[in-house]
């Protein structure tokens, strides 16, 4: 069974369409990436994949582990094993990230009928996974991105994907504002967690990341339809010679 | 004084005269209550109360409460008593000291902490100039009032150099009865010199029924002393509070002082402070978590009198229901306050649609090199934080609880006595769905 399948995917926000159409297909073990310039609507997916609540969906449907997304909470899709690395982590002030981990780690077992992690258990696990993405453990009692650096922010989101062990991780742009060490110990933490089960989502702005991750996939997304999918080759195509060979041109999805 | 102030008023009139008239404070409260008098309540027309309506206490037709209030529910009245915390504890039930539940333990030498009572029995002449001092301050009503009635409270003075070693927790505890009901306490601090303490002031009920604190709270630093302060309120939701808390400061005083209102019907806080001299500090902070029609009112007025001196306030506001909460900071800088800092901040976090916030900065700058800001935010829970948190499996009800103890909690982890923290965050947790699963901390 594929672990996500969208089809003929439609939103809007406020009236104003922003996804028109899309299909894809992520079995497990595969890596896709999905490419696109400023404004195609790839946060848009990845927001309405996780269960933001301001999009409408007003067509198609999307199936993870065969089940009926649109049909669950942010919270439960979380708890099924699907993870969101945001394109900007939200800072929460007065809550540590310790706290915030423990309550994601434990919410998500109990929902599996697992025991809550007692402490030693969690801070074990949490030293494991800190190490993959070379952070330190004071970390934990900071508050949850509150205060981080750019690079930070985005390292703490593959540190908490590597805590919830996630089937389904998308990542927004989590490669955007990092320098080569830090996009290094990214794609190292994802690259730690494939394995034949997992599926990732891998949208990007640049090819560089690609160097890293590299993808089975690569899609182009622009004005919210997925307009040509290749493999690694395409990522190279695009970095050469830029979206707007694509523009207008290609009306329906090109497989190559 | 008006017909309708003085038919409002026969009730006190009755209660005034049950007074003993041969007490040496008598005469103080002879004139506080003929001041009293003179003004009646106040009414929506004066600014200071054009938010409060305390028309429901003018025709509450209180008593003064039976200060041998009987068999007090001991389970109830342990829960607002500290335990593990070596302290000096002063309860009083009714408005009177209740020496079986109070331990004033050992004192620094030369230190006096002692029943307002027994020092108007036995030693009235060494309060009446600080009473004096005060009376300006009478010409506000429930100021004015408190002196009339006032009988019992707390006389701390602390001496030159000295450090009080352990905090002095006050509780004043009323026990309602089929009437309603009224207590007066007063809380005169006096730091003298150099000297540092911290006070405590808590005010609960142990029963049901309606009644009115009014009290009075007085905190005079004499040069560089250091005072901490907190006052915890957690009346019922039947009860009327009125309290003022007046602050003179000295040159190169450090005062705090962190107001918690969690309770009471209808509530009003009043703070005065005077930063007399250069070199002074004042931070007050407050916590408002307010739900079904509670009504407060928190008016703060800052006299920054001489050059140097820094004020800080911050006061946080949790509204559910049809709770109303108004903050007005008045700050006022005299023309010979230069290098003023005054930094006033409001946030308020409402719960529902039907609760409202009044935020009013009031500055009143007469010096020219100053820095004076003030801020309000109101505002609903943040979506992209909700949002956040779910993504992470966290449900909707306890992410929305976690957004709303932090959001309380920056306030009340500033509180040093750790018993006093671990409390109010309890009343908090318990008051959020899903709360319990936060203990502990965040
Ligand atoms: N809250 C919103 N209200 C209205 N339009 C929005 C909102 N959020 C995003 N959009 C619009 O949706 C389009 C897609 O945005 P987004 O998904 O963030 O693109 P990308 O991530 O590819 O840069 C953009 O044109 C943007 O202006
Ligand atoms: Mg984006």
């Amino acid at each position: 069974m594929a672990l996500l399948e969208i089809r003929n995917l439609h939103a809007s926000i406020e009236g104003t369409e922003i996804l028109k159409g899309i299909n894809l297909v992520v079995n497990p073990g595969e890596v896709h990436s999905i490419m696109g310039p400023n404004g195609s609507g790839k946060s848009t997916l990845a927001r309405v994949l996780a269960g933001e609540e301001c999009y409408d969906v007003t067509e198609g449907e999307i199936l993870f582990k065969g089940k009926d997304l649109l049909e669950f909470e942010p919270d439960e899709r979380a708890c099924m094993g699907l993870f969101m690395a945001f394109q900007y982590p939200v800072e929460v002030p007065g809550v540590s990230t310790k706290y915030f981990l423990k309550a994601a780690v434990n919410a998500k077992r109990k929902y599996h009928g697992q025991e809550e992690l007692d402490a030693v258990e969690f801070l074990k696990l949490v030293k494991e996974k800190l190490e993959l993405v070379h952070m330190d453990q004071s970390l934990l009692n900071r508050a949850v991105n509150e205060g981080f650096s750019g690079g930070e922010k985005k390292r703490a989101e593959i540190f908490q994907m590597a805590m919830l062990e996630p089937v389904l991780s998308v990542l927004d742009e989590t490669d955007s504002g990092l320098d080569i060490d830090a996009l290094k110990i990214v794609s190292e933490g994802v690259n730690k967690l494939r394995n034949e089960e997992r599926g990732f989502v891998v949208i990007t702005h640049y090819q560089r990341l690609l160097n890293y991750i590299v993808p089975d996939f690569v899609h182009v997304l622009m004005d919210g339809r997925i307009v040509k999918s290749g493999n690694k080759e395409l990522a190279i195509e695009l970095e050469a010679n830029g979206y707007s060979l694509l523009n207008g041109t290609a009306k329906a999805p090109i497989t190559v | 004084m008006t017909t309708q102030a003085l038919v409002e008023s026969t009730s006190l009139l009755d209660a005034f005269d049950t007074l003993d008239a041969a007490s040496p404070i008598h005469t103080l409260r002879a004139q506080a209550f003929e001041t009293f008098q003179a003004n009646g309540f106040p009414t929506l027309r004066d600014e200071q109360w054009r938010y409060t309506n305390v028309k429901p206490i003018a025709k509450g037709r209180f008593s003064l409460a039976n200060p041998d209030a009987g068999q007090v529910d001991a389970e109830r009245l342990r829960e607002h008593l500290l335990h593990e915390t070596p302290c000096h504890q002063l309860v009083f039930i009714n408005g009177k000291f209740d020496e079986s539940s109070s331990d004033l333990g050992e004192l620094n030498s030369g230190v006096r902490l002692e029943t307002l009572a027994s020092v108007i029995a036995n030693d009235f002449a060494s309060i009446i100039e600080i009473l004096d001092s005060t009376t300006d301050i009478h010409r506000e009503a429930f100021t004015a009032l408190n002196s009339s009635f006032m009988a019992d409270g707390v006389f701390l003075h602390v001496p030159r150099g000295v450090e009080l070693d352990k905090p002095v927790h006050v509780v004043f505890i009323t026990v309602p009865g089929g009437e309603p009901i009224m207590t007066h306490p007063r809380v005169l601090v006096v730091a003298e010199e150099s000297s540092k303490a911290t006070i405590v002031e808590t005010y609960a009920t142990v029963g049901e029924g309606v009644y009115f604190t009014n009290t009075v709270t007085e905190i005079i630093a004499a040069n560089n002393a250091t005072i901490d302060h907190y006052k915890i309120e957690r009346e019922s939701d039947e009860a009327f509070h009125i309290s003022s808390l007046n602050v003179t400061q000295g040159r190169d005083t450090n005062v705090t002082s962190h107001n918690f209102t969690l309770g009471g019907k209808l509530v009003r806080n009043h703070l005065n402070c005077f930063l007399k001299d250069e070199g002074c500090n004042s931070t007050f902070n407050g916590l408002v978590m307010a739900h079904d029609k509670q009504h407060v009112d928190n008016y703060l007025r800052i006299d920054h009198l001489m050059p140097n001196c820094n004020s800080w306030e911050y006061y946080k506001t949790i509204l559910d229901d049809h709770a109303k909460s108004i903050f007005t900071g008045r700050i006022y800088v005299a023309q010979d306050a230069q290098k003023t800092d005054a930094k006033q901040t409001s946030a308020n976090l409402l719960l529902s649609d039907t609760a409202h916030v009044t935020t009013k900065p009031q500055l009143e700058i007469f010096a020219d090199d100053v820095k004076c800001t003030h801020g309000a935010t109101i505002g609903q829970l943040e979506e992209e934080q909700m949002f956040y948190l779910q993504a992470r499996g966290i449900d909707a009800a306890s992410a929305r609880s976690l957004l709303i103890y932090a959001f309380a909690n920056e306030t009340i982890s500033e509180v040093k006595v750790k018993e006093i923290r671990d409390t109010l965050e309890a009343v908090l947790l318990d008051r959020l769905p899903q709360g319990h699963q936060l203990q502990g901390g965040l």
